[in-house]
């Protein structure tokens, strides 16, 4: 009975739920706006490391290799005390959209690579015997194919950015897990914690599902 | 006549390898030239090379319908007009078969929709499967697979097709279908090379027969001199081995 007084106080959930899901909305913004950003990002790093003139795959290699090795919260931390000391100052919410946009970009473009990379070279050729321009060949011929590839592991990146979103509370962002903590010191009971914890979870789970479903739909197909 | 092909000291090596030893080859408009020789002998690399698939020596030259073809800007005008059939068909499965055939000459010459597709399924007809258009690649046998990479070629209306073995990763039954469709084009002028093992094609269907091994052109001729009386010894050899067996 003490237990679920402590744990699980349906008042004190209840009374504390708008908060919670001001949070989540939060958590959402910044989620979805690092994923896309991400996406788009990934998908140009990976086409300019794989066909990029000079220097370019080098140098988009370096920002791929540092900004998977870097630990999130460290680059999180950098981004928003740090920076302000060479007069870059950001809010909360785009320190945020920028060390996760940062990182899950670097991810995204070596699961866009691989995607490409599984594409059977014939694939190629025959787009250039046919005359079409590199543009086309990408856009007709291998991205379409790559794309299937690469949704399930894009999904689970996905998941780890939406997870990820959680440690914006560290700069002050109001997201899921900052107003779980806030309304736990106002009502001195860890009830908001379980209660943020079970919301991260009823958001994640269908997500996890998804991909374990895509994983086995999509990797046992046969490739011609 | 200028030919419409003209291969000049063509040359490639892979590190210390060397492919091909400076071929010299010209080719006219209308011909039917079939490549024959050992495997490793060069002949595959020869025509990719044509459309520059593979690169080459800078001091070679290949020259399609008075274009260089080279590394740059102008090298998918020169693929645009030669049409290429692969060994393992290379069709695209995200695409039914018509889109397979719409795709280059929309996304290349800018035909429209309609237009675009009127030809395809003509295209498809002459090869015998207008009645698996809408179908993916995949549900397709290997040598209506194939007949769908020629339509899907010829759809450019190129100035000459390649054949790289088109029939070598096909099951015996479904040779005969493929060669039967390369006959009629044959007979209809377009031009042609055609890398192959099929010596009774070959014997059949060519204008002009070249024999290459080790990276060179040994002999050429009509099919009747490189069949019934080869010169080079190399070329008897070649020949009783895949003839008598």
């Amino acid at each position: 009975m003490n237990l679920l007084n402590t744990f699980f106080n349906i008042p004190i959930l209840i009374e504390t739920f708008p908060l919670l899901l001001s949070g989540l909305l939060v958590t959402l913004e910044i989620g979805i706006t690092s994923i896309i950003v991400g996406l788009v990002g990934g998908l140009f790093l990976a086409l300019v490391r794989l066909y990029g003139a000079g220097p370019v795959p080098f140098l988009a290699k370096i920002y791929i290799d540092i900004f998977r090795s870097i630990p999130l919260l460290v680059l999180l931390i950098v981004v928003y005390y740090a920076l302000p000391f060479v007069g870059i100052r950001f809010s909360p919410f785009v320190s945020a959209v920028v060390a996760l946009t940062l990182v899950s970009s670097a991810y995204t473009a070596e699961i866009f690579r691989a995607g490409i990379e599984a594409i059977p070279h014939g694939q190629f050729e025959a787009s250039q015997a046919l005359g079409l321009s590199s543009r086309h060949m990408m856009i007709d011929v291998i991205l379409p194919q790559a794309i299937k590839i690469v949704i399930p592991p894009l999904t689970n990146n996905c998941i780890n950015v939406l997870k990820d979103t959680a440690l914006a509370s560290v700069v002050a962002m109001p997201d899921l897990l900052k107003q779980a903590t806030q309304a736990q010191a106002l009502s001195a009971n860890p009830t908001p914690l379980i209660g943020a914890a079970l919301i991260y979870v009823a958001l994640l789970w269908p997500l996890v599902s998804i991909v374990a479903r895509l994983e086995k739909r999509f990797g046992g197909e046969k490739r011609a | 006549m200028r030919p419409l092909i003209q291969i000049t000291n063509l040359k490639k090596a892979y590190g210390i390898f060397t492919v091909l030893h400076g071929i010299d080859l010209d080719i006219d408009e209308g011909e039917v030239v079939c490549v024959i020789g050992p495997s490793g002998s060069g002949k595959s690399t020869l025509i990719r090379c044509i459309n520059r698939l593979e690169a080459f020596s800078s001091d070679s030259s290949i020259v399609v319908d008075g274009v260089t073809v080279g590394p740059g800007k102008a090298l998918a005008k020169v693929r645009a007009e030669v049409g290429m059939v692969f060994q393992s068909f290379n069709l695209f499965p995200h695409l039914t078969v018509l889109k397979n055939v719409m795709l280059a000459p929309m996304r290349v010459r800018g035909t429209k929709s309609a237009d675009a597709e009127r030809k395809a399924r003509e295209l498809l007809a002459r090869v015998g499967i207008a009645e698996q258009a809408e179908k993916y690649p995949g549900k397709l046998s290997g040598g209506q697979q194939q007949r769908v990479a020629i339509a899907r070629a010829l759809a450019m209306e190129p100035k000459v097709m390649l054949f790289d073995e088109p029939t070598s990763s096909l099951d015996p039954e479904m040779v005969g279908e493929v060669l039967d469709v390369m006959k009629r084009l044959a007979g209809t002028g377009v031009t042609m090379i055609v890398v192959t093992h099929e010596m009774g094609f070959a014997r059949q269907v060519a204008d002009r027969v070249i024999f290459m091994d080790g990276g060179r052109i040994i002999e050429q001729g009509t099919p009747g001199e490189i069949f019934d009386n080869p010169k080079e010894e190399r070329t008897r050899g070649f020949l009783r081995a895949v003839l008598n067996h």
